[in-house]
């Protein structure tokens, strides 16, 4: 075992002062980037918000579907509960930043485009929902990168493990194998 | 001291001739991995047949940016006067904001591979 020397030690500190500070002017600038030009965060934190849309609306089409058993009704209304408050979390994100939310669009343009005339099964509609949560999961680590202020950053990630939480119950629930390779998103 | 540059001239001959060595050149696809990537990564917003968070994917080679009917794109990409190809789809999956301020779409595809495997399989969707 090493024991570092008091001065080691010190020096040691120094250097990862000076790490942590230019990591902290390094997040600074990123800051100020993204105060400059909040109007990219704007467009992909819509976009998000469009996909938060949906998957409350896919919730809803499943719940109505008479195809879901009671326990997995039950699952699906608290998933749906859980990107509607990802929703209110975007909408007021939106809002600080001055922009103007996306609306919802029907629930019939939902249907349609999701393709809901060929959900026939429970299990159909498991696997609707499991595409869009893993979908889901991915792309909200994939904004990541483009988002500009550091509390969309944290935004963005608390989500996503909001989205892979939904991923891996419901990949559970259809008997899908455990992933043996890492990274499971991203 | 006179400095040449006859011992490196061999190396800046290779960087010369050689577009490897100059910019690695994209990886080829594979459109079945492809496939497995656009479903679990792109499949939360896009169809290949339907418009939804994003357009619709089919026929995507060779379209022009902000052409699918019924889409309503920002007007950043509209304008971009971008055809997509193997090369303007490369650039913008590992970067679409910076391909095109100002677009929604801000999804990020970081691994060079992963790009080349679900272009290979775009270019299939006819």
């Amino acid at each position: 075992m090493m024991i570092g020397t008091r001065r080691g030690i010190i020096s040691g500190g120094a250097r990862t002062l000076s790490a942590a500070g230019l990591f902290a002017l390094m997040g600074a600038a990123g800051s100020a980037r993204a105060a400059a030009n909040p109007s990219q965060d704007l467009a992909l934190l819509n976009a998000a918000l469009a996909l938060e849309h949906e998957g409350i609306a896919a919730y809803q089409l499943g719940a109505e579907s008479k195809l879901l058993q009671a326990p997995v009704l039950q699952v699906a209304v608290t998933f749906q509960g859980h990107h509607k408050q990802h929703r209110d979390d975007l909408v007021a994100a939106i809002k600080r930043l001055g922009g103007a939310p996306v609306a919802a669009k029907s629930e019939a343009d939902y249907a349609k485009e999701l393709n809901a005339a060929s959900l026939k099964s429970q299990t159909d509609v498991l696997k609707l929902a499991l595409k869009l949560e893993r979908g889901a999961t991915n792309a909200y680590i994939g904004i990541i990168p483009t988002l500009g202020a550091s509390d969309l950053h944290t935004l963005a990630a608390r989500t996503a493990c909001d989205e892979a939480f939904h991923t891996a119950i419901l990949a559970n629930a259809l008997g899908e194998a455990i992933p043996q390779k890492a990274p499971l998103f991203g | 001291m006179r400095t040449t540059l006859a011992p490196f001239a061999a190396l800046i001959f290779l960087l010369a001739v050689s577009p490897s060595l100059r910019a690695a050149a994209p990886p080829a696809g594979n459109p079945s991995r492809g496939a497995e990537i656009y479903e679990s990564h792109c499949g939360a917003c896009h169809s290949l047949d339907a418009n939804r968070i994003g357009p619709k994917h089919r026929g995507v080679f060779g379209r022009k940016a902000g052409a699918v009917p019924g889409f309503n794109y920002t007007r950043a990409l509209k304008s971009s006067g971008i055809v997509w190809t193997a090369d303007t789809l490369n650039r913008w999956l590992g970067g679409p904001a910076k391909m095109v301020p100002g677009t929604a779409m801000g999804f990020v595809l970081s691994s060079p591979q992963d790009r080349a495997d679900v272009i290979a399989y775009l270019k299939q969707q006819k």
